[in-house]
């Protein structure tokens, strides 16, 4: 098990090597002298000399990533000018809305599509399995900010069930308690969701469809087993390596839906950070929420490498 | 020619194939034909006009400042230029985009796939890199990209093709190793064959079929990122016309007048639906082995 553990994690290392080279590269691509892009547009001749020092930018190319790489793995993700803090206190205070939406919406996806995937299977071909391949095409090709804004004229504008933009938070000196926290927060978990319904209910049907054509099932009926045993304890059971496979393969759709959702709902977290940065050539954010995503991203995997010995005992390393 | 025929025959008895053929050669036929649907310049505005309603008729001032006769079948924006004109004129953008981007990311994707499967020592490496790229969500990588190369046509195109690269690459590469173990080309090793003349003659036509079903899922993402990004207001410049721009341009004033973002949508949604569609089709005729729909 620990070995187990010791081999995945030395596994991601040459994946978030190339990361950091991808990230490192994408500020060397920009034309011009990476020293001014990186102090940004109101910055003096004095911010870009001390840049140039710091970054040893009249070293080599290999000699830059050095001094880079090492800067980062001390949690130096770099200094934004244009915000003028540094870029890991800036990813701290963006955190909370972040996680808040990202993992509601994790939480909701799983708790409607599993159970919907599963029945879908259990009855193919029935009314709720052909919405659900119905949803699942559509699921994909609606936007998410065309869902956002569908969801804010009716159930905020029209209906006013819901605030319709901007967010509250839950911890914190100005934090104003889970029930204002969730109510602004319904229709964003809802909004992000769908794409990711679609994605979990479709591998969930397809894992549990083909568990339940198994002997071990047949055996668990005849032995007089009621269905919803026979399916949550028997078909999901055996079905739950894909699941939870894509739900963590899922996460970099979730990443991205969440830079919308954001900007859809007002939300101050990472995702309109990033917007704001990218509009600002704001380098140093840039590259560190880049990073900072991809390692969310590559952890997460990690994690669910890891659940498939609890959820597997077949599967021993 | 047999062979082409029996093909389009089982692939027009393919409903998701018909459709999506249906549907994309109308929104080909409306961007070709733009300019006498009935538009005016996308980017003419008349000050006369400004938010007016879906459906309206009146005379719309052209950019010389004469007028012209015409009906505001989706209203015009906060600009008083025609959303109409600008959403068939964007049908044009948004095609292109799709198309480049999949013609670069398959062309990429299939290049550094057959090197990855044939060379051993290119493997290694290449892949290692793929799966790097792999771990850095799609459209954050090309939100990066577009921000550093700047945001034109070239530019957008590249940025939503190098995240979808490394499927493409994934793909080839798996398929390039079984084949290359096959008898025909153990043949056209044994006769000397040239390795490049082995890999473009005898491999890439046996793995055209997939090729082409990823092209067309690559596609349909790329009209999704496009929007996205415009919307964002990262994407293509706000002065051509995109669904995804002009979506941008409505959302400030979405709660008085959501027309500005829902009628971009009712082009942009059907259209990823029919080049999926197209797609799932093209799977389930061409490349049967990858169609798992369960029935």
């Amino acid at each position: 098990m620990l070995r187990f553990l010791l081999q995945r994690l030395l596994a991601t290392i040459p994946v978030l090597l190339v990361v950091a080279i991808v990230v490192f590269l994408i500020l060397r691509l920009t034309p011009g002298d990476p020293a001014a892009v990186i102090a940004g547009n109101n910055s003096t001749n004095e911010d870009i000399e001390k840049i140039r020092e710091t970054l040893g930018l009249s070293k080599p190319l290999l000699a830059q990533f050095w001094i880079w790489i090492s800067g980062v793995l001390q949690g130096d993700l770099g200094y934004s000018f244009y915000l003028n803090k540094p870029v890991t206190e800036l990813i701290a205070q963006r955190l909370e809305p972040t996680l808040s939406l990202a993992a509601g919406t994790l939480v909701l996806a799983v708790l409607v599509a599993v159970p919907l995937g599963t029945i879908a299977a259990w009855r193919m071909g029935g009314w709720l399995d052909r919405i659900l391949s119905g949803f699942s095409v559509a699921g994909f090709s609606i936007p998410v900010f065309v869902t956002g804004y569908l969801l804010i004229y009716v159930f905020a504008v029209q209906l006013e069930w819901f605030p319709v933009q901007g967010y509250r938070r839950l911890f914190g000196a100005d934090g104003q308690g889970p029930w204002a926290w969730a109510r602004q927060l319904v229709l964003p978990w809802i909004t992000l969701a769908m794409i990711y319904v679609a994605l979990i209910a479709r591998v969930t049907r397809a894992s549990v469809s083909e568990a339940l054509t198994e002997d071990y099932i047949r055996t668990a009926r005849a032995k007089g087993l009621g269905e919803s045993a026979v399916l949550m304890r028997h078909a999901l059971a055996n079905a739950a390596v894909p699941i939870v496979t894509v739900i963590g393969i899922g996460v970099a759709l979730l990443i991205g839906g969440v830079v919308v959702t954001e900007t859809v709902y007002s939300i101050p977290g990472l995702g309109s950070l990033t917007v704001d940065a990218v509009l600002n050539r704001d380098f140093p954010v840039i590259q560190g929420l880049v990073l900072f995503f991809s390692l969310l991203y590559v952890g997460v995997n990690l994690l669910v490498d890891v659940s498939y010995l609890f959820l597997d005992p077949r599967i021993r390393y | 020619m047999q062979v082409w025929k029996l093909l389009l025959q089982r692939l027009w008895r393919n409903s998701a194939f018909r459709f999506g053929v249906g549907v994309l050669g109308v929104l080909l036929l409306l961007a070709a034909l733009a300019p006498v649907l009935g538009t005016v310049d996308p980017a003419a505005m008349d000050s006369a006009h400004i938010n007016t309603a879906a459906g309206a008729r009146g005379e719309f001032a052209q950019l010389d400042g004469t007028l012209v006769k015409h009906t505001f079948w989706m209203g015009a924006d906060n600009f008083g230029r025609d959303i109409f004109s600008r959403v068939l004129y964007g049908t044009r953008t948004s095609l292109l985009v799709a198309a480049f981007t999949a013609t670069v990311a398959i062309g990429v994707g299939a290049l550094l796939g057959m090197l990855a499967g044939y060379f051993r020592l290119v493997d290694a490496v290449l892949m290692r890199f793929m799966d790097g790229l792999m771990a850095i969500p799609a459209i954050l990588l090309a939100i990066a990209l577009v921000a550093a190369l700047g945001a034109q046509l070239w530019t957008v195109v590249v940025a939503i093709a190098i995240p979808e690269i490394p499927r493409v690459t994934r793909l080839v590469r798996s398929m390039v190793l079984t084949l290359r173990e096959e008898p025909f080309v153990e043949a056209a090793r044994a006769l000397a064959t040239p390795t490049p003349v082995i890999l473009w003659r005898h491999i890439l036509p046996n793995a055209m079929a997939p090729l082409i079903v990823q092209g067309t899922f690559v596609a349909a993402s790329a009209v999704l990122t496009e929007a996205i990004l415009s919307f964002l207001g990262l994407g293509l410049p706000a002065d051509i016309p995109t669904w995804g721009n002009i979506m941008a341009e409505g959302r400030v004033q979405f709660t008085q007048y959501p027309g500005n973002v829902l009628f971009p949508a009712l082009f942009l949604v059907p259209t990823v639906l029919a080049i999926n569609l197209l797609g799932d089709g093209l799977r389930d005729v061409l490349d049967p082995k990858f169609s798992k729909r369960g029935r």
